[in-house]
């Protein structure tokens, strides 16, 4: 039982990851007033510009740099398509995903029985020698702990800059942050930029850490799950942490119960976190609303 | 001349130009194709003569134009009142386990009861798999792009689940499929093709699409929701309701697709039995503006590039995703062209 505890916790923090990553950059964007269905998309384009990098180079920094470009380039085709023609945010998040799963499926095919170096384990020093807690929270990959260190971050940049107060003021009222002498589209071009960045890095941790290899569509909706994580977060970094931390702590789970041969059919198991995803939203789709940023009620709430 | 003006109404000229517009989708894949050392013009060539060069491959894309045309409609009445269905995936496979729960239970009717009994399932499961985030959206105010699409997921891992255990083939050698369905669960094919009646299914679906909502008060009201949320809502139509049966009604056709999809083609349950008719079904939608003569038009043409991409992969060992990424750079082209504003603002 404290086994399985264990590999929970310690699975999830390493399972709840990329979610993470892919969240704090929906709530960036969403900030900003752009809803970006395309992070899905994003999250392949860096896993699979990532894999391809490292399975070249054999050096999977060089790899999560590529994953991070390649993220972002994506979302770029997002930022042009809504901030510059103004087309619809949902549609064209959608269209960015179908590209991104049919360029990754071209360019990464040669590439899907390929080994990789992975992303190398970090232990901290010191502090993951400290039993249980060191081997729980201190002996991951560096992205891992690069996610949980940007939920803060992020969240003081929001919060406490005047970067983050005007990326915040165009999330709300574009029309008076422009009245105010801000630049409403550079500042979303960067929001959904920035955002794409954090999916490609998304990406890099699945290919390059978590699973160390490149499947076609490997993102599986973590990328909707994500979208719907931010709600739950009420656009909240540090509280998108909890978020991640719940999913990654149900794919743990999920990897345990099918390791121990429970006899639970693993097509249910797969289910559960877009079950929980939809359960999250019934229960606080509504209630959370409070914290929604106000340029972004028209994009979900099109018909009442 | 003034009815010659109507016949060529904004749509209709809209439609034309976004046509010429997709070619700039092909010069785009040709430069990439030409990065990766492929020569597009063979590929290009490939495509049209796997899908239109010869009579099976013709009948091949009527094949796959059935399920399209389906679940574009699907796609299509819920957009009509503002509402984005990426759920047809999902839908049609909510169909497909609806008529395989009947095909396996009631193995011994006659045909003319049982295949209308099948089509009823196929569009209950459907309407189903659509009512949900449908309800959702009515009563919580969740997003129906998300729901449908995470919905998309649960269903198609729910078949996964019943092909492999509790419908499993026991004759199968361990296939994840169900036992073959009676022939009199059967849809006729024609003029030995695989050309199937679903077809008759489809064609009603678009003829019912258009006359409802040119004709009908209930499509007047549906457009009014489209253009006017708020305007709809003074005026004291029921914009719940509406969002119910607009999806559970397009949830249904794509039921209906699934249907068809294992009556006619598969003859059982299997995993696969869609090569993604949901999500292209979603495109040919939008790239037709929720037209209903456009979804005609845009499945033909997704049908063509459909059974082109295998053509492709077959012959000259290019992947299928070239037609994908042809298909989603078109869906970019229409959703950033001005006419399109024009045309549905």
């Amino acid at each position: 039982m404290l086994g399985l505890l264990y590999a929970v916790v310690g699975g999830g923090i390493r399972a709840g990851t990329p979610i993470l990553y892919a969240t704090l950059g929906e709530v960036i964007a969403e900030r900003a007033g752009i809803v970006n269905l395309g992070v899905e998309g994003a999250i392949l384009a860096g896993a699979c510009a990532g894999f391809i990098t490292t399975a070249h180079t054999q050096n999977p920094w060089l790899g999560i740099a590529a994953a991070a470009l390649a993220g972002g380039a994506a979302s770029l085709v997002h930022a042009f398509m809504v901030v510059t023609l103004r087309a619809n945010q949902i549609a064209s998040g959608l269209a960015l995903m179908f590209l991104c799963l049919g360029v990754t499926s071209f360019v990464g095919r040669p590439y899907v029985a390929v080994k990789i170096n992975a992303v190398p384990q970090l232990a901290i020093p010191g502090l993951s020698d400290i039993p249980v807690v060191g081997g729980l929270f201190f002996q991951h990959d560096a992205l891992v702990y690069g996610a949980y260190l940007l939920a803060p971050l992020i969240w003081i940049v929001l919060t406490f800059t005047k970067w983050g107060l005007a990326l915040r003021a165009v999330g709300e009222r574009p029309d008076v942050a422009f009245a105010a002498g801000l630049s409403p589209a550079a500042i979303q071009y960067a929001a959904v930029v920035a955002g794409g960045i954090l999916a490609g890095l998304a990406g890099a941790h699945l290919s390059l850490a978590y699973a160390r290899s490149w499947v076609e569509g490997m993102s599986n909706g973590r990328g909707f799950i994500a979208v719907a994580l931010v709600i739950f977060a009420t656009w909240h970094p540090l509280r998108s942490v909890v978020g991640a931390l719940v999913f990654g702590a149900v794919f743990a789970l999920q990897l345990q119960i099918q390791a121990r041969g429970v006899a639970l059919s693993p097509y249910f198991l797969d289910m559960t976190p877009y079950l929980l995803t939809l359960a999250g939203l019934l229960l606080w789709g509504r209630t959370r609303r409070y914290a929604m940023p106000e340029a972004l009620k028209s994009v979900f709430e099109g018909v009442t | 001349m003034v009815a010659l003006a109507r016949v060529i109404d904004s749509r209709v000229l809209v439609q034309l130009r976004l046509l010429g517009m997709a070619g700039l989708a092909f010069v785009v894949v040709g430069a990439f194709l030409v990065l990766f050392g492929k020569n597009p013009l063979l590929a290009y060539a490939e495509i049209f003569r796997g899908a239109l060069g010869t009579s099976y491959g013709a009948s091949e894309v009527i094949v796959r134009a059935i399920p399209l045309m389906l679940c574009a409609v699907a796609t299509a009445l819920p957009a009509r009142m503002g509402l984005v269905n990426v759920g047809p995936e999902g839908q049609l496979h909510a169909g497909a386990l609806a008529v395989t729960w009947g095909a396996l239970t009631f193995g011994a009717l006659p045909r003319p009861v049982f295949l209308p009994a099948l089509v009823a399932l196929g569009l209950l499961g459907g309407a189903i798999g659509a009512f949900v985030p449908a309800l959702l959206r009515v009563k919580v105010g969740v997003n129906e792009t998300i729901s449908t699409l995470l919905l998309n997921y649960v269903i198609v891992l729910l078949v996964e689940h019943m092909v492999r255990g509790p419908w499993k083939d026991p004759m199968s050698f361990n296939w994840p499929y169900t036992p073959e369905f009676p022939d009199a669960a059967r849809l006729s094919t024609y003029w030995g093709t695989r050309i199937h009646a679903g077809l008759w299914f489809a064609l009603a679906a678009i003829l019912l699409f258009y006359f409802t909502l040119r004709f009908t008060r209930w499509g007047y009201e549906l457009r009014v929701i489209g253009d006017n949320p708020e305007a709809a809502g003074r005026a004291g139509i029921p914009i719940g309701r509406y969002t119910l049966l607009a999806m559970s009604i397009g949830g249904a056709l794509a039921g209906l697709a699934g249907m068809a999809e294992i009556c006619a083609i598969q003859g059982r349950l299997r995993p696969g039995i869609s090569t993604g008719f949901g999500y292209t079904g979603f495109l040919v939608s939008w790239l037709a503006l929720h037209h209903p003569l456009g979804i005609v038009v845009m499945a033909i043409l997704l049908g063509v590039l459909s059974v082109g991409g295998d053509s492709i992969q077959i012959s000259l060992g290019l992947p299928y995703a070239t037609v994908n990424i042809i298909t989603s750079l078109i869906f970019f082209i229409v959703l950033g062209s001005r006419f399109r504003r024009r045309a549905t603002a």
